[in-house]
């Protein structure tokens, strides 16, 4: 298991690797460049100072190995300075958006937290629907509770987020006021009282993406324990005379969960992917939402470092599935 | 035992047909699928109002602007006074064209490497490698970044229609051609086992003719499930990129473009946000349903039980 982990971290560094210069080439070959954005009635001289002072004059490979510093080497140490008081990074030039001319950390730093209370709450509401659904469609097969319960969850996967929040809106904000219809990022919660309202104005956002991950994940648990159900296993445990509830949540279900954990696991990333639209449909300031400005203001330092910041997510959430597939399942041995 | 007995054999084709007629949802699925594709061909031959038409005079166009429902215009006006029956109508079509020539494209670059890996053990290494490259890609930041890149250039080559269709097309089909290929190339392994492969290579068939005679008809049936879906997900992401304002350009309707004009007039006019997202999701939700089905008709194991 050790070696495999070993293995799959070695890997997983040509890997990355190879994603970043994809992405690094892929937006800087392209025609859109940033250049054209400054304004013809800039002078020639002061339009050259302006592409000196964005770096954007180097070659390409110099860039990219200079922001392959900047993300592998730079920020990790202000990182550390930052935790703990040091100086390793004094002087030292870190990714800086165009767009703000801050470092394209603070913002990040910024905004993960507004990404993480919304999107982080949905996965997890969206799992523990999902989770009792799919277990008991599957242990009442074709019972009217299975017909509707499959029935929503593929009306959930099918419906794209853009139109259950908007529908959302349009029902619980326009029409009947329960809830805002926009994410307030500058509430903090001190009191019952913006506590409540905080809850208000996440209710929408979070419903939204916990409808889609729990119509994904019930399908796969039902799917997992149907297979299980039918194993000989669970007839001799019948047969021992063990109550259907051990049967059933004992049995069945520890097996079940292997495919579901991983299923779970890999979809963590794309719920960073998949919130983009949901951010902006509610304007939630988040990561997605600076994903969008970043590319309609052509800031190709943040556009560049978000998605391979995904990319990263990506990559380590597959590495954590197999992991977890390897220590859930002894059926499975990597070595 | 008599002939009686032996229940008469019938052609593939019919008992794969037999097998989705009894999915309910597919047929379901089929049937507003088939509406909706009425609509969009067919509808426009009977609602011969111009959906881009705005009245030139002025004063007649702020009157004819948001207007209800009527018999005049059934799903109302636009704030430009445009014809939103119209408009849907075209919207839907161009929507669909994007499904369905992104489909293609994802399904034809999928089946080509699928193929290629499974047969050529030399080629597996390297283009699984490829595809898990490609599985790792933050897909829909990429497209977004695609997209903002590319779409004034090309634009101003092919035109702001042909150049943004193109793109669009293009862009999903990179980047959504992975699962196909991984299902193809497991069922080529497996295939190439079998006995009439062996006995096609003992009789010195070259390759090509192997994977065009032998292979490509019996790997069809994933193919076609994995088509299926693939329009449903190529319709959602060209709606996603429109409604994230990157997509067509805005007096080039799609649904998802109605959906995004829709989304400012989203108080007094909530009905221009429904139509539009209802069409997106009955569409998606049909072809899903089609998809299901067919994979239970195309599995021998299921079919006949």
């Amino acid at each position: 298991m050790f070696t495999f982990i070993v293995r799959r971290l070695l890997l997983a560094i040509p890997t990355l690797l190879l994603i970043s210069l994809v992405i690094f080439l892929l937006v800087d070959f392209a025609p859109g460049s940033p250049m054209s954005e400054i304004p013809l009635t800039v002078p020639p001289d002061v339009r050259q100072k302006i592409i000196e002072s964005l770096g954007a004059n180097e070659p390409v490979w110099w860039r990219y190995l200079l922001w392959l510093r900047q993300f592998f080497w730079v920020e990790p140490l202000h990182l550390w300075d930052h935790l703990f008081g040091t100086a390793f990074a004094e002087g030292q030039q870190r990714i800086v958006s165009w767009q703000s001319r801050s470092p394209v950390f603070d913002v990040i730093a910024q905004r993960v937290p507004q990404t993480l209370t919304v999107v982080g709450t949905a996965y997890l509401f969206g799992v523990l629907i999902a989770l009792p659904i799919g277990i008991w469609s599957a242990y009442r097969q074709y019972s009217w509770f299975d017909q509707l319960g499959t029935f929503i969850s593929m009306v959930g996967y099918s419906v794209p987020t853009f139109f259950t929040g908007v529908l959302l809106i349009v029902i619980f904000a326009v029409n009947l006021h329960w809830f805002p219809s926009t994410y307030d990022t500058t509430l903090k919660v001190t009191d019952w009282a913006s506590f409540w309202q905080q809850v208000r104005q996440m209710a929408l956002p979070v419903t939204v993406l916990a409808l889609f991950n729990a119509a994904e994940i019930s399908r796969y648990t039902r799917s997992a324990m149907l297979e299980n159900l039918g194993q000989d296993y669970v007839r001799t445990a019948r047969a021992k005379g063990m109550s259907e509830r051990t049967v059933l949540l004992k049995h069945v279900l520890r097996n079940s969960l292997i495919p579901v954990v991983t299923v779970i696991a890999l979809g963590l990333p794309t719920v960073f992917g998949g919130a983009i639209i949901t951010e902006q449909v509610f304007k939630v300031n988040g990561i997605g939402a600076a994903l969008i400005g970043a590319i309609h203001a052509n800031d190709l330092p943040m556009v560049q470092t978000l998605t391979f910041i995904f990319a990263v997510l990506i990559v380590l959430f597959n590495l954590i599935a197999d992991i977890l597939y390897g220590v859930l399942d002894p059926r499975i041995r990597y070595d | 035992m008599t002939d009686s007995a032996i229940p008469k054999p019938v052609s593939q084709s019919r008992a794969v047909w037999q097998q989705f007629r009894s999915h309910r949802g597919a047929m379901a699925g089929l049937v507003i699928l088939g509406l909706l594709l009425a609509f969009v061909l067919v509808g426009p031959l009977i609602w011969r109002v111009d959906p881009a038409y705005i009245n030139p005079d002025a004063a007649a166009m702020i009157k004819a602007r948001n207007k209800p429902p009527s018999w005049a215009s059934p799903l109302g006006t636009d704030q430009l006074g445009r014809d939103m029956l119209a408009r849907m109508m075209a919207g839907g079509k161009v929507s669909m064209a994007v499904g369905m020539v992104a489909m293609a494209i994802s399904i034809l670059l999928g089946t080509f490497v699928g193929v290629l890996a499974g047969y050529f053990r030399r080629l597996d290494g390297p283009l699984m490698r490829l595809t898990d490259l490609f599985l790792a890609l933050p897909l829909l930041p990429l497209l977004l970044v695609m997209v903002m890149l590319f779409r004034d250039t090309l634009a101003g080559i092919l035109g702001p229609e042909l150049g943004t269709f193109l793109l669009i097309v293009f862009a999903i089909g990179v980047t959504s051609w992975m699962q196909s290929a991984r299902i193809v190339r497991g069922e080529v392994l497996a295939l190439k086992e079998r006995e009439f492969v062996l006995a096609a290579r003992s009789i010195g068939t070259p390759p090509s003719r192997m994977i065009l005679r032998h292979i490509l008809p019996n790997v069809m049936s994933p193919i076609m499930v994995a088509a299926t879906l693939g329009i449903a997900s190529a319709i959602i992401t060209e709606s996603a990129l429109s409604f994230l304002g990157l997509g067509f350009p805005p007096d080039f309707p799609t649904w998802g473009r109605l959906l995004f004009d829709g989304v400012d007039y989203l108080t007094q006019y909530p009905e221009r946000v429904i139509w539009p997202g209802l069409a997106i999701s009955l569409t998606v939700l049909s072809v899903n349903y089609i998809g299901d089905g067919l994979r239970d008709a195309l599995d021998p194991r299921i079919r006949g039980r």
